[in-house]
């Protein structure tokens, strides 16, 4: 155990120090926040940055040079060392969406040469908006039931069903989608992975108002949607695998440490500028209770990751540990909302609140959204029954007897 | 950086594990907390062979020279097994106490013998870490004390306490000095021994003036000690539901088959994956980090004394009835996780202690 940086780390750290320091002034001022609230097309400093960033290695880093990205060998502890920075001097990271999050590292693991060639590019330079077609109305937690079916016609698929809980499908120029093209094998085997553009023909979005009262996804009605079954990713039927490799990925990218701090240090201003009576709420025990039992779990989060990275470095595989982020994080970014609106008492119930004292005014928005991830992307049940039988061996629900 | 444990503290884990795995088992905590000692004589020698009472103290006077991460490692397998031998007290504190102090004389005298498993030591650091209460203090006059000193870890067998007075020092009491009584504290906890003692003008040593900062030291040391033991105790606990899941049937199913079941399983074992970065970081910190390890230590302990209690009941509640009777022992684990919950500052203390400390900068 050694928490300080070896001299490759140190050498690197700097570097990064220096970027920040010499760019800081470029960033975009509006955070990624309002868009995962309120999804829309990225602005041009946005993607300024992002392209900066990816040429200079400290977003999307791993991506081999001839897709576009920056071919750094993996090092998680540099990946780490980016977050730190860039998270001390309050500058947001790379993008991370559902294209670039999911949709490219299974492209990369699982795509032909010319798809890579196609796609990665652009979609990690934030000019390309992927969505995700996984749910159904009657396909949740039981992802594999799903009944979108893509019927063969000649060379291509069509393809007609429901998906649903589609985040971004509204703005986006391209979605992943999970559709039944092998309707006699068994369940899990008659899955293929296929993307398209969303403005192929016998498409229908409609957005589904929300609770916090943006459309941050959608209904997508797909009425013979023609693909060619050269947009199959990973090969015909094999869908299900594929889609099991990109949900690795977003569990990791929906609940992170850098995620919860930025909330913890807020209130933790909060908590000692604000009073009540002229006494600072942070002299209320109550209140402090209640923020150093969540600053705990923050630090935990934090060290986790650390644990996370080493094992990964040194090639182990996380199983368990890994396994646990998204439910602990998920949970823990609601609990702090809740401390933060609760601290503003009658104040708390702003919504939609005055965009330049930001975060303040949109605890409700984020309260929300984070119940909404609590359910998203894997529930918390479905991430206990993971947790059980793939982390602790239990025995899995055995199916209910026929008739 | 690398936040891992060591080839080395992984083979020290090991020998733990294989030693306590072969040496200790329900029958032999039965009788140890039976007959009130508190210490399993064989387990002793067998744990002195593996270096366990000196692991923190120096090469020079007979020890390991270890870390104080190294003796977590200990400490989450000794508690792992419910080991009914003094640690924490006899192994950790006193140890550290007088390597940090000021009086070489006593640690000439004392660390060897401490190293060979010959003597054991008690340590009552408790007005420093929990507060005082009515009725209780010790105050020094010259070289003697007076006073009530309460909850002597290890105290039961000790050959000498080292006892906290009101103005922050530490001093060295031989069991047999005169005008001290000792009286046996019964606590939950049959595997560990406490006692309180009464002084009157007794005599004791100095180890550590009142603004040297030992004290300190042993309170951050002793929490990031319990929190491991904790933390071990728990994922015992959680192993032993599972397992007792995966066998026990009801409804033609075996239980662990069934949600309510399997979830209660998930949020131990999620609960208990996030405390290992915590007690590690802690334990670094006071091998590394000076300035952070009074307030990790402090937040360590309180959130895993919570995490703790919850695994403590969710895993007897796996267990059913069976989890409240005494036929699977399940609640020696309980109790241990309960004492260390109570012991050098409650999860409530702590977390006024970090409150007064950010409030007061």
């Amino acid at each position: 155990m050694d928490l300080r940086d070896r001299e490759e780390h140190r050498i690197f750290r700097a570097e990064v120090q220096d970027f920040v320091a010499e760019c800081a002034p470029r960033a975009p001022k509006e955070r990624m926040f309002s868009y995962r609230i309120e999804p829309k097309k990225f602005a041009d400093d946005v993607k300024a940055w992002q392209r900066l960033l990816v040429e200079r290695g400290y977003a999307c880093r791993e991506v081999p040079k001839e897709y576009g990205g920056f071919g750094a060998e993996s090092d998680h502890l540099k990946s780490r060392i980016i977050a730190e920075e860039f998270f001390a001097a309050d500058l947001p990271q790379g993008l991370m969406n559902q294209g670039i999050s999911m949709f490219v590292p299974t492209l990369l693991a699982e795509g032909t040469e010319e798809q890579k060639k196609t796609w990665i590019e652009p979609t990690i330079k934030g000019d390309l908006i992927w969505c995700q077609g996984y749910s159904e109305p009657g396909a949740g937690s039981d992802l594999a039931s799903l009944k979108t079916r893509g019927d063969e016609d000649g060379a291509d698929f069509l393809i007609n069903g429901q998906k649903i809980w589609t985040s971004w499908a509204h703005v986006a120029d391209m979605i992943f989608c999970l559709v039944r093209t092998e309707p006699d094998a068994p369940k899990h085997k008659g899955i293929s992975y296929i993307i398209f553009p969303m403005n192929t023909p016998g498409i229908d979005i409609r957005p589904l108002q929300t609770m916090t009262g943006h459309p941050s996804f959608n209904e997508v009605f797909f009425t013979d949607v023609r693909v060619p079954q050269a947009n199959v990713v990973g090969g015909r039927g094999n869908g299900w695998a594929v889609a099991n490799n990109t949900l690795v990925h977003e569990r990791g990218f929906l609940a992170n440490a850098n995620l919860s701090q930025e909330r913890l240090n807020r209130i933790e201003k909060l908590l000692l500028d604000e009073t009540v009576d002229g006494r600072r709420l942070m002299e209320d025990r109550a209140f402090s209770d209640r923020y150093f039992r969540l600053k705990a779990r923050v630090h935990a989060m934090h060290l986790h990751e650390m644990r996370l990275a080493s094992m990964m470095q040194k090639g182990e595989k996380p199983g368990l540990a890994g396994m646990v982020c998204k439910w602990i994080g998920c949970e823990l970014n609601f609990e702090l909302d809740t401390l933060a609106i609760d601290a503003f008492g009658e104040m708390g119930v702003m919504f939609d609140g005055i965009p330049d004292i930001m975060l303040d005014g949109v605890w409700q928005q984020l309260s929300m959204y984070d119940l909404g991830l609590i359910i998203g992307g894997g529930t918390a049940q479905i991430q206990k029954n993971i947790i059980a039988e793939r982390g602790l061996g239990m025995p899995r629900e055995p199916k209910p007897a026929a008739g | 950086m690398d936040f891992s444990l060591s080839d080395e503290q992984v083979m020290i884990q090991d020998s733990f594990r294989g030693l306590l795995s072969r040496d200790v088992s329900l029958d032999l905590i039965r009788d140890v907390v039976a007959a009130g000692t508190a210490c399993d004589a064989n387990l002793w020698s067998a744990l002195t062979e593996l270096g366990m009472p000196g692991l923190l103290i120096t090469e020079d006077f007979g020890g390991a020279g270890l870390g104080l991460l190294e003796a977590t490692v200990a400490a989450e397998e000794l508690a792992r097994a419910m080991a009914p031998v003094p640690f924490v007290g006899s192994a950790v504190l006193a140890p550290l106490a007088l390597a940090h102090g000021e009086n070489d004389e006593l640690k000439s005298a004392w660390l060897p013998r401490l190293a060979a498993g010959e003597v054991r030591l008690g340590a009552a650091i408790t007005e420093a870490a929990s507060g005082a209460r009515k009725g209780t203090g010790v105050t020094a006059d010259g070289g003697a004390l007076s006073g009530q000193a309460r909850f002597v870890l290890d105290g039961g067998g000790a050959a000498a306490f080292l006892v906290g007075d009101q103005s922050g020092g530490l001093h060295l009491v031989e069991a047999g000095a005169v005008g001290l009584e000792s009286t046996l504290f019964p606590t939950i906890d049959g595997t560990r021994s406490v006692i309180d003692i009464q002084l009157e003008k007794t005599p004791a040593q100095l180890v550590a003036g009142g603004n040297s900062g030992v004290r300190q030291r042993l309170i951050d040391a002793g929490r990031i000690i319990l929190a491991a033991e904790t933390l071990g105790a728990g994922a015992e606990m959680l192993r032993r539901a599972v397992d007792y899941a995966g066998e026990r049937k009801q409804f033609e199913r075996v239980i662990g088959s069934f949600q309510a079941v399997k979830h209660m399983c998930a949020e131990m074992a999620a609960e208990l994956e996030l405390c290992r970065g915590l007690v590690w970081h802690a334990a670094y910190a006071f091998d590394h980090l000076p300035d952070e390890v009074t307030e990790a230590a402090a937040m360590t302990k309180s959130h895993v004394d919570d995490v703790g209690r919850f695994v403590a009941r969710t895993a007897t509640e796996v267990h059913g009835g069976m989890g409240f009777t005494d036929l699977m022992g399940l609640h020696y684990w309980f109790k241990r996780i309960g004492f260390n919950r109570a012991a050098l500052g409650t999860p409530d203390r702590l977390r006024g202690e970090m409150a007064m400390r950010l409030l007061t900068g």
